[in-house]
């Protein structure tokens, strides 16, 4: 008898510890569940880690970007201090203004054209040092202590969206580090998006300036953001999909 | 009997040792050799520091041909010294004794032509100071990163090979010193080829033929320099040189100039057939303006044919129409590295298919241009220098030479030197 008791007291308490370790995992992983969705539609704080629960992305609508308009050139060689110096082949450009005809129908369409910041980066398959790396966000960068100046990812890009920096850096923005020797592209703002305080890049902001509101900015993953929003709106194209690079800059009529 | 059999191995093995010996470096042809290879060197060291100080806007390199001459160069040497090892493995691995005297040599020039290469490849960086965060930071999935360090291995691999085979104790180990060395450099052309070959984005790389083509290149290339390096050896140390050695040396070298152009002709053949590379083969075959003459002229017509023609039929037993050939060689692999490296990135890139690019700054449909600046080209020659100075000096103060090179090709057959 007194075994048994002790046996039905050993079964209760574990069937207890059992049923409270559930119930203390179920907490957590709804907890854990609800992490995504709270962060979703936010801005990150400052202090957070970057994860990949977001991935930042630009689309841009080629219709209401105007063939003689370079304002996203000219806020994004203003935010990062991009200085024409000796001319277009060796000037820093993140972001190039592009037209295009098509070959078939003469169709005539406007761009810019900057990094795709793809989810397969070639650039980042190639570099030699692994300075050229992709953030948990989507975010295409090149760590400016580890860049050698090799070029290999001038090379590797399949957009020519990379630039070479080939003279001394005159007037340097402290919140965009750029060194002579070292290769630089759209870094999408980044230091607006780490500052947490909902900015746009440099280029979005202006576009919308100018009332076409040709670029859009926003986190991909998250289906009530702007940029998703306008993707789902219509069609859309990643700039030479044969590659499979999914790239987080996105284009409608091209 | 049996005292004739001792007489045969007694005599054999007095055949089989070969005497190396410094070069003697007399006179003044050493120390004016010397001092002009100092004096380029230091004037491409000079031309890197500029461009280092500077930037490379001195330079004709810009943000759409962002490797130019500096690069031809330095693939060249890294290239060619992968090839200048054929030599010794021909008598280490292969185990044809009629080299074996010149196995050394052979080693020599390969690490000195490697020395060269890199050192154009690091003065070009946009920041060559940072060359320990290249050394201690690898990103595995890079084909350069393991390129630095099949370049750095086959340069300890080499001194190995060289150690071994003139540290008599260490005679036994030479196959298999050559044998490691031989496997080395296969990898290694095949990873510089795979520096271009992997270049997806690119129509005028993304090839896997890169690989094998470059390892053809490298034989070829190697043995064009082996070839006027002996030559000049010769000429310089006053060494006899056998006539026989140098004929099988041509007829070599006339037999991987036409691999290499194998290559070609399977590269641009398999390239016209997709109408996606159509662009890219019409701007560099036809109407890509320097680059189609380089490549026909430079390339094929003084590159390949005309060594073709010299080494097997006009003259193939000539000293001077033999070493005018492997300078052609030489020009025509510059030629084919300029045409790979510069015209690749030159011919315009199709990042709208379909459609014409009619403005842009940088790229706006129109081909690159490139014109290589005195600071480029100086680095490049700096380079060539560093490798000749090593050479120089190594024969001088190394027994890298054998006191006759008119034995080497005595008998291929093992009878001489035969182990």
């Amino acid at each position: 008898m007194k075994v048994e008791v002790d046996r039905l007291g050993r079964v209760a308490r574990r069937r207890f510890l059992a049923r409270a370790g559930i119930a203390a995992g179920a907490v957590l992983a709804s907890g854990l569940a609800l992490v995504p969705l709270a962060r979703a539609g936010r801005t990150r704080e400052p202090h957070e880690p970057v994860t990949g629960e977001v991935r930042y992305g630009l689309f841009i609508d080629s219709a209401r970007c105007a063939r003689d308009c370079d304002a996203c050139v000219r806020a994004c060689n203003d935010e990062h201090g991009l200085e024409p110096v000796h001319g277009p082949a060796t000037d820093p450009q993140w972001i190039q203004k592009v037209t295009l005809r098509d070959r078939a129908t003469g169709r005539v369409s406007a761009l810019p054209l900057m990094c795709q910041h793809c989810a397969d980066p070639p650039c980042v398959d190639v570099c030699p040092t692994g300075a050229s790396f992709r953030r948990a966000d989507g975010i295409v960068l090149v760590d400016k202590h580890t860049c050698i100046g090799c070029r290999y990812c001038v090379m590797a890009c399949p957009f020519q969206a990379r630039a070479f920096v080939h003279e001394a850096v005159e007037n340097p923005r402290p919140w965009s580090p750029r060194g002579k020797g070292t290769v630089e592209s759209c870094n999408l703002c980044v230091h607006r998006i780490d500052a947490g305080d909902g900015r746009n890049p440099a280029c979005v902001e202006a576009c919308a300036a100018t009332g076409r509101h040709a670029i859009i900015f926003g986190d991909l993953n998250d289906p009530e953001s702007p940029i998703s929003k306008a993707l789902a709106n219509g069609p859309s194209a990643e700039l030479r999909p044969d590659f499979s690079l999914d790239t987080g800059v996105r284009y409608r009529n091209l | 009997m049996l005292d004739a059999s001792v007489k045969v191995t007694a005599a054999r093995k007095a055949m089989r040792h070969i005497e190396f010996r410094e070069t003697e470096g007399r006179g003044a042809g050493f120390p004016a050799l010397v001092l002009l290879l100092a004096l380029v060197t230091l004037a491409g060291v000079l031309a890197g520091h500029h461009m280092d100080v500077e930037g490379h806007h001195v330079t004709g390199m810009n943000n759409r041909i962002v490797w130019g001459l500096p690069h031809v160069f330095a693939v060249f040497l890294i290239v060619a010294a992968s090839g200048a090892l054929n030599v010794a493995s021909l008598s280490s691995v292969f185990r044809r004794p009629a080299y074996e005297p010149l196995a050394r040599l052979s080693a020599v020039l390969a690490i000195a032509l490697l020395a060269g290469g890199l050192t154009v490849l690091v003065l070009d960086l946009g920041r060559p100071d940072r060359l320990v965060v290249a050394m201690t930071h690898y990103n595995f999935s890079s084909i350069f990163a393991w390129n630095i360090l099949l370049y750095t291995g086959f340069m300890a691999v080499v001194v190995v090979y060289l150690w071994i085979h003139m540290e008599r104790r260490m005679q036994r180990h030479v196959r298999w010193a050559g044998v490691v060395a031989f496997a080395w450099r296969i990898v290694l052309t095949t990873g510089t080829g795979c520096i271009f070959g992997f270049l997806v984005a690119r129509q005028a790389y993304d090839a896997a033929i890169m690989a094998p083509m470059f390892v053809a290149m490298s034989l070829s290339l190697g043995l064009a320099v082996f070839i006027l390096v002996l030559l000049a050896a010769a000429s310089m140390t006053a060494r006899p040189l056998d006539e026989g050695l140098l004929r099988r040396l041509a007829r070599l070298q006339a037999l991987f100039v036409s691999v290499v152009l194998y290559f070609v002709v399977a590269r641009h053949l398999a390239n016209l057939y997709v109408a996606e590379h159509g662009a890219v083969e019409r701007f560099l075959l036809l109407d890509g303006g320097q680059y189609p003459v380089v490549f026909w002229v430079g390339q094929i017509l003084a590159g390949t044919l005309a060594p073709l023609a010299i080494l097997w039929w006009w003259r193939p037993r000539s000293r001077g129409w033999t070493a005018a050939a492997a300078a052609l060689v030489v020009v025509g692999g510059l030629s084919q590295l300029y045409g790979i490296i510069i015209g690749g990135q030159a011919a315009p890139l199709d990042i709208f298919p379909g459609k014409e690019v009619i403005e842009g700054a940088l790229i706006a449909g129109e081909p690159a241009s490139y014109a290589a600046r005195l600071p480029e080209l100086l680095l490049g020659l700096g380079g060539a220098a560093v490798s000749g100075l090593i050479l120089v000096v190594a024969v001088r103060v190394l027994r890298i030479l054998p006191e006759r090179l008119d034995e080497a090709g005595a008998d291929d057959t093992g009878n001489v030197y035969g182990r």
